[in-house]
């Protein structure tokens, strides 16, 4: 990192301010960060803290050619958070591009080159917001330079209209197409040079466009990839043309771990178009992003793959997999709760617990049950891979292209350079193109057709059945409360398998950036309190899942927060706003996480006044207290998560035969700066529907190994009449934050808010999900 | 051998009775609009439209499939259809966009049959067609705008 990076960005606040600094401050905050941990840790923050870090050079980011024609960049995967559009929308706005003379190239996999691409963790316009500005406005500025010095005038007495520069005193202007080839020739301005545009200068960032709440404010700047997708030419994972491609399926082991005995391909080599059948080698446990292995049928079109996966013949050897062939839901629901009844490993504590609880004047108590999912993008996975003399093109729908092009070298025993990976859209990802196995996979069967695209295709069955699931939890908790109700002992103790027993040996026990989203994160205010981590085994592929370890602990706190409210007699709302205490700002590392988003705890604090705005905003759109009428009830539930702060309120009636209408959702959200409002405001409806699926329907169980569910009829997701009668999003406007993440923060209050509010409706609590049937009868 | 008419043009195809439509459109024929979700009509990404009726193309094998076969690369030459399409992009419903196709054939087909659908008739016509992303409620939004009727999300 040079001096240069010290970008400041004149007229701003503090937190503002320090967002530019990105790499430059986090040399200096590593400092303190080092003692703070003990010395053991070189950390870093923010986008510079990423695998590639940031990139902001103008010559990667934006080009324009002599019509005019300016060509941005995207090097973030879009499956479906609207990146395409936003941070290209950034980038035009910076430079004065007129949007119906702007289109997006999609990067290729090249952290290098690129900066950081690994497309999760909210990050996309958090991190890159403040790169592609700066790009921008190099560019920008070589355009006024080179107008400039065309007219022979001093830069100061030019600027940029709407794809043109303007000399002020004579009116001269020059487009950007004619300035493009002399405005390359220029030195590209250093860091320090750049002047960001003032906010009363932009015209798309953070302007209010689109649905907003049932009314269409204004359908401009349309979105990158909108006509491409309702006429059907919007390229997927599946859609790249090719000449003389093959397809291929794979029968994979039934339970994780298990390997191929031995297998009969006789009858299915008999199935029209089927040429060829292969073992693909796994590599055992723990899997990593590595195939589970099994048989690939490879054919001349998709069905003929599958018809010949049909009617293959394997024996399995489940030996290899260990206890994993054993694994069965309930027996596992089981274990885990009576393990909660046991202390743990201790990740947070203050005060005498054990002394509170004794004396409190009552003790509340609840068990909680998040199941297994699976993240099910309406696209199943799927790659093609050709191979030819020596390097191998990958096209694919991947959250984490450098993931994918490290891995498939790897496989195939070839240089990085020698891997090319093309990011096709994403029908959906929500952590589950994360992994790039299916990517591998495909490489491993093109490994036998030198030269040819093969194009692997996961049905849905495939997807359900081989997800990276979300991790089974129970949450035990335990309060006491004095004569008024109010809380002076809470205790928590949170058990699920571990992502970390994906890529070494089962760890058991929540690692820290697990714990660190939403469980010693609490923002609750208790004279006592401790939280406790017991082990937990994991027997399947356990994955990233949209906003991930926040949904059970949301699920289980924001659930047992109104327990207590209940058991105090107090108002819902009342008492979680007392709970939280007075407005602060939380620095992680005094409640042990050091992991905080990857973000520096100075700029992103756990801000309870924050917390406290969004809970008072989403409950009074909602028309908290009022009577909402027989068999109807309003349920709260809030939370922090990727540097976010969301509440939401729930409008539903619960008829006597139990049949649940979810009349309104009322959602507030406060992410700091607001980019693209449009797609914010998409983001958090589509989390309220997928919240709800979580919280009545979907789950994926397990008998001796196997998952029980394979395809939507009975792996329950919502459809159009789940969906609430009227959805409210309010965004809170607070453009002095540091800006936080969009695509996860909505999704972890959905389901503890839609349980308070079938509570309020009926009396019944529901502990365990999805509800199911349990509100029948 | 199976004698298709897709929007409008003929194909004659070497493919076997039971091979599924969706296949055939995707895999043999090329047009990659019409998209994969599950494979036993639970989703509806795979829907086209077989004389104008909404079919779930991944369960109806080729053979099945007599007539005008329309898919969704033909909808903006369809009067009914570009207006709902319109619809789609006035009001941002895509997120990752996968199902929408879908979608859009079937909400076409609706409005065909039923020019002002109620809100309920329009949310039970839908109930088939999954989006993991969650814009139901802009897609009823669209499906009333395109209707003439302004709808609230």
């Amino acid at each position: 990192m040079s001096a240069d990076d010290n970008l400041m960005i004149a007229n701003v606040s503090r937190r503002r301010f320090l967002m530019g600094l990105a790499g430059g401050s986090a040399l200096v905050l590593a400092a303190r960060w080092d003692v703070a941990l003990g010395g053991n840790e070189k950390a870093q923050f923010g986008a510079g803290a990423m695998p590639g870090g940031w990139v902001d050079d103008p010559n990667v980011f934006i080009h324009i050619d002599a019509d005019g024609l300016v060509t941005i960049v995207n090097n973030r995967s879009e499956m479906g958070q609207g990146i395409r559009t936003s941070l290209v929308m950034v980038g035009a706005d910076e430079l004065g591009a007129d949007w119906d003379q702007v289109r997006v190239e999609q990067a290729e996999g090249d952290h290098s080159k690129y900066g950081n691409q690994n497309t999760d963790g909210s990050r996309s316009m958090r991190h890159w917001y403040q790169p592609m500005r700066r790009a921008a406005a190099a560019a920008r500025q070589m355009l006024e330079q080179a107008a400039a010095n065309e007219w022979g005038v001093p830069v100061s007495e030019v600027q940029a209209g709407v794809h043109t520069i303007v000399h002020r005193s004579s009116g001269k202007e020059l487009g950007f197409g004619e300035l493009a080839a002399k405005a390359r020739e220029l030195d590209v301005p250093g860091r320090h040079a750049l002047v960001l545009k003032r906010d009363d200068e932009l015209r798309f960032v953070g302007k209010e466009t689109g649905l907003i709440n049932g009314e269409l404010k204004s359908a401009y700047p349309k979105a990158i990839d909108g006509e491409d997708i309702v006429t059907g030419k919007a390229i997927y994972g599946a859609d790249v043309p090719f000449d003389n491609l093959l397809y291929a399926v794979i029968a994979r082991p039934p339970v994780y771990g298990a390997t191929v005995s031995s297998f009969d391909d006789t009858e299915a080599l008999k199935v029209p178009g089927v040429e060829k059948v292969l073992k693909i080698e796994g590599t055992g446990q723990p899997a990593g992003f590595s195939p589970l292995g099994g048989i690939a049928v490879v054919a001349s079109n998709t069905w003929a793959a599958m018809e010949g996966r049909k009617a293959l013949k394997i024996d399995w050897d489940l030996e290899a997999a260990g206890d994993n062939a054993s694994y069965t839901s309930s027996a596992y629901r089981e274990s885990l709760e009576k393990a909660a009844q046991q202390p743990g490993k201790v990740v947070r504590q203050h005060g005498d617990l054990d002394a509170s609880l004794e004396s409190a004047a009552q003790r509340v108590s609840a068990t909680y049950y998040m199941p297994h999912m699976a993240q099910a993008p309406m696209e199943p996975p799927v790659a093609t891979v050709r191979i030819k003399d020596g390097k191998a093109e990958v096209w694919a729908p991947v959250q984490n292209p450098q993931a994918t092009r490290d891995t498939v070298a790897g496989r195939l025993g070839l240089d990085t350079e020698n891997v090319t990976v093309h990011v096709t859209l994403l029908g959906g990802g929500f952590g589950r193109k994360s992994k790039p196995d299916f990517a591998i996979e495909a490489a491993s069967i093109a490994e036998a057709f030198q030269g040819r695209p093969i194009r692997l295709q996961w049905s849905r069955e495939d997807d359900i059945h081989h997800a990276y699931f979300h991790a089974v939890s129970v949450d035990y908790l335990e309060a006491g409360l004095d004569d008024n109700g109010q809380a002076t002992g809470w205790l928590h103790r949170t058990l699920s398998p571990s992502i970390g027993s994906l890529f070494a040996p089962d760890p058991k026990h929540k690692g820290e950036f697990e714990l660190g989203m939403g469980f010693n994160t609490m923002p609750f205010s208790v004279p006592a309190l401790r939280l406790e981590n017991p082990p937990a085994p994991a027997h399947v592929r356990i994955g990233w899942f949209r906003s991930v370890y926040n949904l059970p602990h949301a699920w289980a706190i924001q659930s047992f927060a109104h327990e207590m409210a209940v058991a105090a007699g107090k108002d819902h709302r009342d008492y979680v706003l007392d709970l939280l205490g007075p407005d602060r700002e939380i620095h992680n590392l005094t409640v042990g996480d050091g992991w905080n988003y990857g973000e520096d705890p100075d700029l992103y604090p756990i801000d309870i006044g924050r917390m406290r705005n969004v809970i008072e905003r989403a409950t009074s759109e909602a028309g908290w207290g009022k009577s909402p009428g027989k068999n109807r009830g309003l349920g709260l539930a809030f939370h922090h998560s990727f540097v976010s702060y969301t509440a939401i309120v729930f409008d539903v009636e619960v008829d006597d035969q139990g049949e649940l209408t979810i009349h309104r959702a009322d959602i507030a959200f406060d992410c700091g700066p607001q980019a693209n409002p449009e797609r914010i405001r998409s983001q958090l409806e589509g989390a309220i529907v997928m919240g709800i699926g979580i919280a009545l329907q979907s789950e994926v169980t397990f008998e001796d190994g196997v998952a029980q569910q394979g395809n939507f009829d009975k792996f329950l997701i919502p459809r159009m009449p789940d969906a609430p009668k009227m959805l409210r999003v309010h965004l809170v406007d607070n453009p002095d934050e540091a800006m936080g993440g969009v695509g996860e923060p909505g999704l972890p209050p959905v389901a503890p808010a839609l349980c308070n509010a079938i509570y309020a409706a009926t009396g019944k609590r529901i502990r365990r999900l999805p509800v199911g049937d349990q509100l029948k009868g | 051998m199976a004698t298709l008419t897709i929007n409008g043009e003929r194909y004659e195809l070497d493919v076997p009775d039971n091979m599924p439509l969706l296949w055939v459109i995707r895999d043999v024929v090329g047009l990659k609009g019409t998209k994969f979700g599950c494979g036993m009509s639970q989703c509806g990404a795979c829907t086209v439209h077989l004389n104008g009726t909404a079919i779930r193309s991944c369960v109806t094998p080729v053979s099945a499939a007599s007539g005008e076969i329309t898919t969704i690369e033909a909808m903006a030459d369809d009067p009914v259809g570009s207006k709902v399409q319109q619809a789609w992009l006035d009001l941002g419903v895509a997120q990752c966009g996968y199902c929408q196709g879908g979608q859009i054939m079937n909400a076409t087909a609706l409005l065909k049959k039923t020019p002002n659908p109620e809100t309920g008739e329009i949310v039970d016509a839908m109930a088939g067609n999954l989006c993991r992303c969650g814009t139901y409620n802009r897609i009823l939004a669209a499906i009333e705008r395109a209707s003439g009727q302004e709808g609230e999300a």
